[in-house]
């Protein structure tokens, strides 16, 4: 079976892609850093890179499905407000605490899922009402910034694993291990790209395309609740910041578009997402590397993710035909 | 056939085909909300709450007009939170250059917004890239440009005496102006929708954009002209609300992308494109803009408010704007 690698290599173009670019710009920042890639530099590089990474990876589950899910960041801030509140004391209450958390994620997801798929209402839509909702809930948790974490806690995943790798890293790599992989080669993973590629022919395939919509949007909570526990371990409070939640949504869909995933539905994978967060996030510090006024920066990241969009008409040239335009 | 009963049916039945169920719903909506309201204090009937409602409810009118044509596409506007902020930063600017800048600062703000709405025409008509993304590379350009601008030049954030007339000022019988100008612009695009080629194709490119082109529709001139459009609209709205704080300031478009495409979309018109109504969205902006005012009139607290909020729209569109099923 060694004969199929271009197909394979089409498949994961988009990945491949994303990943070598995140290389090279990782590597332009790494080799201008004033203090040089210490472990403390690539730590909090790593953590910033990993909270975008996490939430990039949830917004991906959705829109392989080609739907859309604008709640995840208002999911991560009612995470964060909720974590900052239950994640304390003793280790079994902060386990405790965490599965409250990572449930009260699952079950946004599944609201948005269930809304989506039996309302009939349009993603889009959806679940912007429902992040308005999720922010609600939030600002009663938290009306005003605080709360606590367990510090053992915080600093495990926020520190640094023996020799020096970031245990942020590790923590995206279990994420993608327990929730991504499974879940690709899972039936209901399948189901859920041939339901991103086309809806009626899945349909009528006999695809699970429900069932395949609802696990979607729920692991897409999930993933989201993590992203706030993060949050949480990283400011060590809780903050029910609106900002931060549409922020965070926004950049998910650059991450997962960089990332080199279909907005159509039905192709890439969450790896790539993965790194066009991580290569959207080294764009930002890369102004910093050089010495550029701060108050470029803002510009200067508008403009390269304008130019990595535009990457994406490169198809435009192998057009034939005029009509493959208009789908 | 002959029967004056048949006869008396086909008109109700033609009467009925032609009121839009959503458009409808939306009214009614309006209506309960008002009543609801006057439940609990009288002044929500009274002429001075109802016209300031209106005026409010303009801005979020003359931004929901845009984002309605680039709905009816089958697209998605999400630049309109910096684009509003460039409209009203530009336009104050202006103001700022002396006499000629400040006779000038409406239309400067408006072009601004124009010219960034044609990059994203540019990007969706012509690059073939999704609207959400490009928009959303605009609203980031949008931002860092008036990020470097505020930090770097300075400009002047106050704004004009024709902003603030148009924004605060009133005209005969106490009419807000800034309801004149919302019925200006509605009624261009009302014009525009129905009475020209132009509205014709917007339709047309949202029902099935490959037909369009087959038909020999100019799809990418139009998609093109809509994004400018959006743009300038969502500037101009811009320019009124700095005319109503008599400021601008960076964050002030934050507020209106949400409630500008839930307005639409409560009024009935499909988010995939295609259809729907000027008089909808009109009764999705006044829906938006009571409920809005009506949780804060009670002194709702701001969590009670979002939640509310959200929850009212889902269940709105669950009563009117479900989607097919696949058996059908």
């Amino acid at each position: 079976m060694s004969g199929d690698w271009p197909y394979r290599l089409r498949e994961h173009r988009g990945t491949l892609l994303a990943f070598a670019a995140f290389m090279v710009m990782f590597a332009i920042y790494a080799a201008n850093h004033p203090a040089g890639l210490n472990a403390n530099v690539a730590t909090t590089a790593a953590n910033k890179g990993v909270l975008l990474a996490i939430v990039a990876m949830a917004q991906t589950l959705v829109v392989l499905t080609s739907g859309i899910d604008l709640s995840v960041g208002m999911v991560m801030v009612l995470a964060n407000c909720l974590a900052s509140g239950i994640v304390v004391g003793s280790p079994l209450m902060t386990a405790l605490g965490v599965a409250g958390v990572l449930l009260t994620g699952c079950v946004c997801g599944a609201i948005n899922g269930l809304i989506v798929i039996y309302g009939r209402l349009q993603p889009i839509v959806t679940t912007i009402a429902t992040g308005s909702v999720y922010y609600g809930l939030a600002l009663a948790l938290r009306r005003v910034p605080g709360g606590d974490i367990n510090a053992g806690l915080a600093d495990a995943l926020t520190g640094q694993l023996p020799g020096g790798v970031p245990a942020s890293l590790a923590l995206l790599l279990a994420l993608v291990l327990i929730v991504w992989l499974p879940w690709r080669r899972a039936a209901i993973g399948r189901a859920a790209y041939a339901l991103g590629s086309s809806e009626t022919a899945a349909y009528m395939s006999g695809v699970p395309i429900r069932r395949a919509q609802f696990v979607a949007y729920m692991l897409a909570g999930l993933l989201a609740s993590v992203a706030g526990l993060f949050v949480t371990c990283i400011t060590y409070s809780g903050e029910a910041s609106a900002a931060n939640g549409s922020t965070y949504t926004l950049y998910s869909i650059a991450a997962v578009v960089l990332g080199g995933v279909s907005l159509f539905g039905g192709s890439g994978s969450a790896v790539g997402a993965i790194f066009g967060a991580l290569m959207f996030r080294t764009i930002g510090d890369l102004l910093f590397v050089f010495n550029l006024d701060p108050l470029w920066q803002p510009l200067f990241q508008g403009v390269v993710l304008a130019a990595a969009v535009c990457l994406g008409s490169v198809r435009l040239l192998q057009v034939r035909n005029r009509l493959e335009l208009y789908g | 056939m002959g029967r004056p009963s048949g006869a008396e049916a086909n008109t109700l039945t033609a009467l009925r085909s032609r009121i839009d169920p959503a458009i409808a719903a939306a009214f009614g909506c309006i209506v309960l909300l008002l009543l609801l309201g006057s439940l609990y204090s009288s002044s929500f009937l009274s002429p001075q709450y109802l016209l300031q409602q209106l005026k409010v409810a303009s801005f979020l009118g003359v931004i929901a007009t845009g984002a309605m044509i680039v709905i009816l596409l089958g697209q998605i506007d999400l630049s309109v939170p910096w684009v509003v902020a460039v409209g009203g930063m530009m336009a104050t600017a202006a103001t700022g250059w002396g006499p000629l800048g400040q006779a000038l600062a409406i239309p400067v703000g408006v072009a601004c917004g124009v010219a960034l709405g044609l990059v994203s025409g540019f990007g969706v008509a012509f690059l073939r890239l999704p609207s959400m993304i490009v928009t959303l590379a605009v609203n980031a350009i949008a931002q860092g440009l008036m990020v470097v601008h505020t930090g770097g030049f300075s400009p002047q954030d106050s704004s004009s005496p024709a902003m603030r007339f148009i924004a605060t000022g009133h005209s005969l019988f106490g009419i807000p102006n800034a309801l004149l100008v919302w019925a200006a612009v509605g009624g261009a695009a009302v014009f525009l929708l129905t009475r020209t080629t132009f509205g014709r194709t917007v339709y047309a490119i949202g029902n099935r954009e490959r037909a369009a082109y087959l038909s020999g529709a100019r799809t990418r001139g139009v998609v093109m002209a809509a994004f400018a459009i959006a743009g300038g609209l969502s500037a101009f709205g811009g320019v009124l609300l700095a005319g109503y704080a008599s400021k601008a300031a960076q964050a002030m478009g934050d507020p209106y992308l949400l409630p500008a495409i839930a307005a639409v979309v409560l009024g009935g018109t499909a988010i995939l494109g295609g259809r729907g109504s000027y008089l909808g969205t009109v009764a999705g902006v006044i829906l938006i803009t009571l409920l809005q005012s009506i949780l804060s009139v009670m002194q709702m607290e701001e969590f009670g408010r979002h939640v509310i909020y959200g929850v009212v729209i889902i269940a709105m569109l669950l009563v009117y704007g479900r989607g097919r099923r696949h058996s059908d």
